[in-house]
């Protein structure tokens, strides 16, 4: 019996640990400039964490093996240093894997979270709502017009609940159903919802946010290469929650100039 | 203190009691007081343990049809248009209706499964016989416990049956989705109602439970039996009902605040100016935070909750198997203390990507690491403990070792989920679902499963078969990895989770992976039926059990199978060692030392 | 019948112990005054304790978390009243400890002790007299519960303080019926009801003091 679990064990380890090593299923590409550091960590995360799954299971595996068909009295041998060289091994292995992915780990998570949007950032609202992302720019004023719940309409396109009648900023705000933005520019999105908590998560970028319903979340980042990305809802938000997404389409700066201008002419 | 002889017990050598016995209450007579409404712990664990299984097997089917519905979409699932036709007409699942099973299957497994059986129901049976006592400190307490979570049960599956049917807000109930009412969608109405009533109510039944567990094990220790002679297992059920006092104590006001949200117009969680049904909600200036906040509290204790007694479990079995004593006893209750202390700081690490102060991440990820430590220790103490030992291979013994391997497993991928910066890109993703399914569905079942058939001959008097566990063990153990492990794979891809279908073009390529999953756990849940057949046939079949068939030393062995209605008939046992003594020259040519033997001669 | 201390012990031994009775704490032995053995009850009572404390903190904390989150918390005035349920509650617990101490002396001031046990459990009821009072006065000023978060919360830890005192008064209820029946003081429970009801005075003021703080 130990010897078959020891060989199952080993062949399930072995299987598992290839699959990973393969890059079988994988991230798709990185395209944001904080991306790298994630990725990276990843891969610290995966040796490290790696090792420690072959040693535990083979160990596991290799002591079962062994304690099938001996013969008796083999209590005089015990496990090399007793409990104590277990307990310091736990701590000194562990503890260092731990130090050392949280020193470097907190930088990547930094980047993303504690720095502050770099200053002429291009800014989009974005509004989740069950079950549709909806995204605003300011237009050619530059700013954006204020919200009103209560004027809300998504029969007329009026998804924000602007009031583009009492409101000179609110005039010219562009309000689309994908975020499009222009290829290595700083985007600072800001993040609300209009009902329940819904949450941002492009795979591409290494990124994802919740929308928290009554704040205002900042999210920014810097998207290096062009294409349509997708952005879909992590947050379970409804029935709807499984088809709420919507597109990152990252052009070039001159694409996204006749892109904008074409908005701003309707 | 004098005893006059006349207190003094009977001339029968069994019977010593050498001073009028307060029992708790005399032998039960008549059906109801012996087995429905019955103080003895005994029938109260079996109650719980009965219960856990009823759940567990609708969770299991409602997993059945979750994975039915996502490797299959377009498949007419029998019956399915009986329980709900508005749910599931013709058979196939509305998106709602999917979210509602998602809902019910998370709240009974963990709730009613895995709260119930390794702690409720083990716990109930064992902890007294195991420190040396008639019954529980408050025989009426348990009693009511029982009864209260099988109330908390009925009102539960009564969502089943309203309208609307149960809730789509899964078993964490967010806010403002769990809070503002029908508004919110389909399946948000009646049925939340019933879920939070019943919740609350689980967490009175809950605290009552773990009060009783402290009182017992504080007040009611036999003579010699000091806390370091306690077998792992009671020491497991100790620190884990110290967990649920704190834990469910901030769950209950939670519920109650959210059941006020819903029905008397607060707004603790609900902030202004939401638009639900093109209507803008009444409510303003609460905080959905706070709920993330109040419920994670509880919440990741009680995944400790979950998985510690089955740690003890597995600790008080292995070494009966190995015939050896565990390594480092004291590291192992240490580090369970550890665990049970450190369960208290982590909350955050499931809110990293909350819209919370970035800056916490880093506050919770520390202790959130750091509690791999005592984790690491445990499972390296139950590993090297196997080092150069003849083991004995009975079904028992290799759910502890299949315990081991996907403890490690589901640790494992706790180290990637404890790190903000690759949350970042994991959270809410498959990777999440393999990781706690590893470490709770998998491992806590696994010590119970463990527990059971180590257990079995003790509560009833009979042998589960052997044949039929290890067939369970093999197809078990094999099973969950196809099941879980490509879940991990999944993750990495980015699939999301808590979604009733995969349309879109990122993911409808994984496809083929779900319907592996799928298969493998529709095979995986039927392996289950062995387990369910071994349980019933060997309960009035099986081969008659001794005392101490696994010449195991804690005290429950050192009586009868079953154990008389005040556990040791009328003796008080006293303890002389602790439940470590195996592999020790014994009486009658045996090696081990029973915790009531004799003390070695000095 | 007559079997000698010796024998028993001997008996004991050859089943593998000391021969000695266990350390179980809830035995009743002849000579135990009130005053002597920890009762089982009173460890119930200590863990309790624990729970309902991690309960209000817990609903504390949410006070605290909702108060800074949005700009709609109205402070109001604290009904008058609550400050003479306050010294109802608190000489409610003075009185408690006469009737310990009048029960500790004997079967002398048995009557005695019994009675100031029955006015604490009158000054508790009348405490939740007083609570009822208080919402109505709120309720008069258009005060409820959904009003506004600050209410929400008063109506909230007053409700669940005043379900803990109720169950103290059901427990105080029945541990005089006990002694009313048993008309002796060697009955069990009585120093973990007390240790309840100082508990719930205790409590009480911590949320006098922390809703005049907040409100």
């Amino acid at each position: 019996m130990g010897k078959v679990f020891a060989v199952l064990v080993t062949l399930i380890t072995l299987v598992s640990i290839a699959f990973f090593v393969m890059h079988t299923w994988w991230l798709p590409p990185n395209i944001s400039t904080t991306g790298k550091a994630v990725d990276h960590q990843l891969e610290e995360t995966l040796i490290g964490t790696g090792v420690l799954f072959l040693a535990g299971q083979l160990m596991l595996g290799c002591f079962a093996w062994m304690a099938s068909g001996k013969a008796k009295d083999a209590r005089a041998k015990r496990f090399p240093g007793g409990a104590t060289s277990i307990v310091v091994a736990a701590i000194v292995v562990v503890g260092i894997e731990i130090f050392t992915l949280t020193f470097v780990g907190s930088k990547a998570w930094g980047a993303i979270y504690l720095t502050p949007a770099e200053p002429g950032s291009l800014r989009v609202d974005v509004q989740a709502e069950q079950f549709a992302f909806y995204f605003r720019y300011p237009g050619p004023d530059g700013q954006f017009g204020g919200l009103h719940p209560d004027k809300i309409d998504d029969g007329s396109g009026n998804y924000f609940g602007l009031d583009p009648a009492n409101d000179v900023a609110a005039r010219d705000d562009i309000v689309v159903g994908s975020l499009v933005v222009p290829v290595d520019r700083p985007i600072a999105l800001s993040l609300h919802s209009k009902d329940v908590g819904h949450s941002f998560y492009v795979r591409e970028l290494r990124m994802q946010v919740d929308f928290v319903p009554g704040l205002n979340i900042p999210l920014h980042f810097t998207a290096t290469q062009a294409g349509k990305y997708e952005i879909v809802c992590t947050q379970l938000c409804g029935l709807g929650h499984y088809n709420m997404k919507a597109y990152l389409e990252v052009m070039s700066e001159p694409d996204y100039e006749q892109w904008l201008k074409t908005q701003a002419g309707q | 203190m004098n005893y006059s002889p006349t207190q003094l017990g009977s001339d029968s050598m069994h019977e010593v009691s050498t001073h009028p016995v307060a029992h708790q209450h005399t032998a039960p007579t008549g059906f109801i007081r012996k087995y429905v409404f019955s103080l003895d712990h005994k029938v109260i664990g079996k109650q719980y343990y009965g219960l856990a299984l009823v759940s567990v097997f609708i969770g299991m089917v409602l997993s059945w049809l979750l994975r039915i519905h996502l490797a299959y979409p377009d498949y007419h699932i029998p019956f399915l248009s009986k329980l709900s036709a508005a749910g599931a007409p013709g058979g196939v699942m509305t998106p709602e209706y999917y979210l509602s099973l998602l809902t019910m299957h998370g709240t009974l497994m963990v709730f009613f499964v895995l709260t119930n059986a390794p702690f409720a129901a083990f716990g109930n049976y064992f902890l007294p016989i195991q420190i040396g006592a008639e019954d529980m400190a408050f025989p009426r307490f348990n009693m009511m416990s029982f009864w209260t979570t099988f109330a908390a049960f009925v009102v539960m599956m009564a969502s089943f049956f309203v309208a609307d049917g149960p809730p789509i807000s899964g078993w964490t109930a967010y806010a403002p989705l769990s809070a503002v009412g029908r508004d919110a969608g389909p399946g948000l109405a009646l049925g939340q109602d019933l879920w939070a009533i019943s919740i609350a109510i689980f967490c009175i039944a809950s605290l009552l439970g773990a009060l009783n567990f402290i009182a017992t094990t504080l007040d009611l220790r036999a003579r010699g039996m000091s806390l370091m002679r306690m077998p792992y297992s009671t020491w497991a059920w100790f620190v884990t009902s110290v967990i649920a006092l704190l834990a469910f104590a901030v769950l209950l006001p939670a519920c109650v605040l959210l059941i006020l949200d819903r029905v008397a117009g607060t707004s603790f969680f609900i902030p202004a100016g939401l638009v639900l049904s093109d209507r803008l909600q009444p409510h303003s200036g609460g905080s959905p935070l706070l709920w993330q906040h109040l419920f994670w509290f509880f919440g990741h204790p009680e995944v400790y909750i979950a998985i510690l007694p089955s740690i003890g479990i597995v600790a008080t079995i292995l070494p009966v198997f190995t015939r050896r004593p565990l390594l480092g006893p004291k590291a192992l209750i240490g580090s369970m203390v550890a665990i049970g202390f450190l369960s208290y700081m982590v909350w955050g690490h499931h809110m990293f990507v909350s819209g919370m102060n970035p800056f916490s991440a880093n506050i919770f990820s520390i202790p959130t690491l750091i509690i791999t430590i005592p984790a690491t220790i445990m499972t390296l103490l139950l590993t090297a403990s196997l080092y150069g030992a003849k083991m004995r291979f009975d079904t028992p013994a290799l759910f502890c070792l299949g315990f081991i391997s996907v403890f490690i497993s589901g640790g494992i991928s706790g180290f990637y989920l404890a790190q903000p910066s690759l949350d970042t890109y994991l959270h809410a993703t498959y990777f999440v679902v393999a990781h706690f399914h590893f470490v709770m569905a998998v491992a806590s079942l696994f010590g119970v499963f463990a527990g059971t058939y180590f257990w079995f001959p003790k509560m009833f008097g009979r042998m589960m078969s052997e044949s039929l566990g290890r067939w369970h063990f093999w197809l078990t153990f094999l099973g969950v990895y196809c099941v879980f492990m490509p879940m991990h794979y999944l993750g990495l891809v980015g699939n999301v989770r808590r979604y009733s279908a995969f349309v879109d073009d990122y993911l409808a390529p994984l496809l083929p992976v779900h319907r592996f999953i799928t298969i493998a756990a529709l095979l995986t849940g039927a392996a289950q039926l062995i387990f369910l057949w071994n349980l019933i046939w060997s309960r009035f079949r099986g081969p008659v059990a001794s005392e101490n068939p696994w010449e195991a030393t804690s005290l429950e062995w050192s009586t009868t199978s079953p154990p008389p209605f005040d556990n040791f008939g009328g003796k008080h046992p006293v303890v002389n060692h602790g439940p470590n003594e195996l592999g020790v020259d014994g009486p009658d040519g045996t090696d081990f030392l029973m915790q009531t033997a004799a003390p070695k001669s000095s | 019948m007559g079997v000698g201390v010796q024998d028993a012990i001997h008996a004991g031994q050859k089943l593998g112990g000391s021969g000695l009775p266990p350390i179980t704490r809830n035995t009743r032995l002849p000579n135990v005054t009130l005053s002597e053995r920890p009762e089982r009850s009173e460890t119930g009572v200590w863990i309790g304790i624990f729970a309902i404390v991690m309960t209000f903190a817990a609903l504390t904390s949410a006070m605290i978390v909702r108060e800074g989150v949005a700009l709609d918390w109205q402070h109001f005035q604290l009904p008058k009243i609550l400050y003479l349920d306050t010294l109802i509650l608190c000489f409610s617990s003075w009185t408690m400890e006469n009737a310990l101490a009048k029960l500790k002396e004997g079967e002398s001031r048995f009557s005695e002790g019994m009675t100031w046990l029955c006015i604490t459990l009158g000054l508790g009821g009348i405490f939740v007299v007083g609570q009822v009072i208080a919402w109505r006065v709120l309720a008069w000023q258009g005060l409820f519960l959904a009003t506004n978060p600050s209410s929400s919360f008063f109506y909230v830890f007053t409700a669940a303080h005043a379900l803990h005192l109720i169950g103290g008064i059901l427990g105080l209820g029945y541990l005089i019926y006990k002694l009313n029946r048993a008309r002796s003081a060697r009955t069990t429970g009585i120093r973990a009801t007390s240790l309840y009801w100082h508990f719930m005075d205790g409590l009480w003021v911590y949320l006098i003091v922390l809703l005049l703080a907040r409100m």
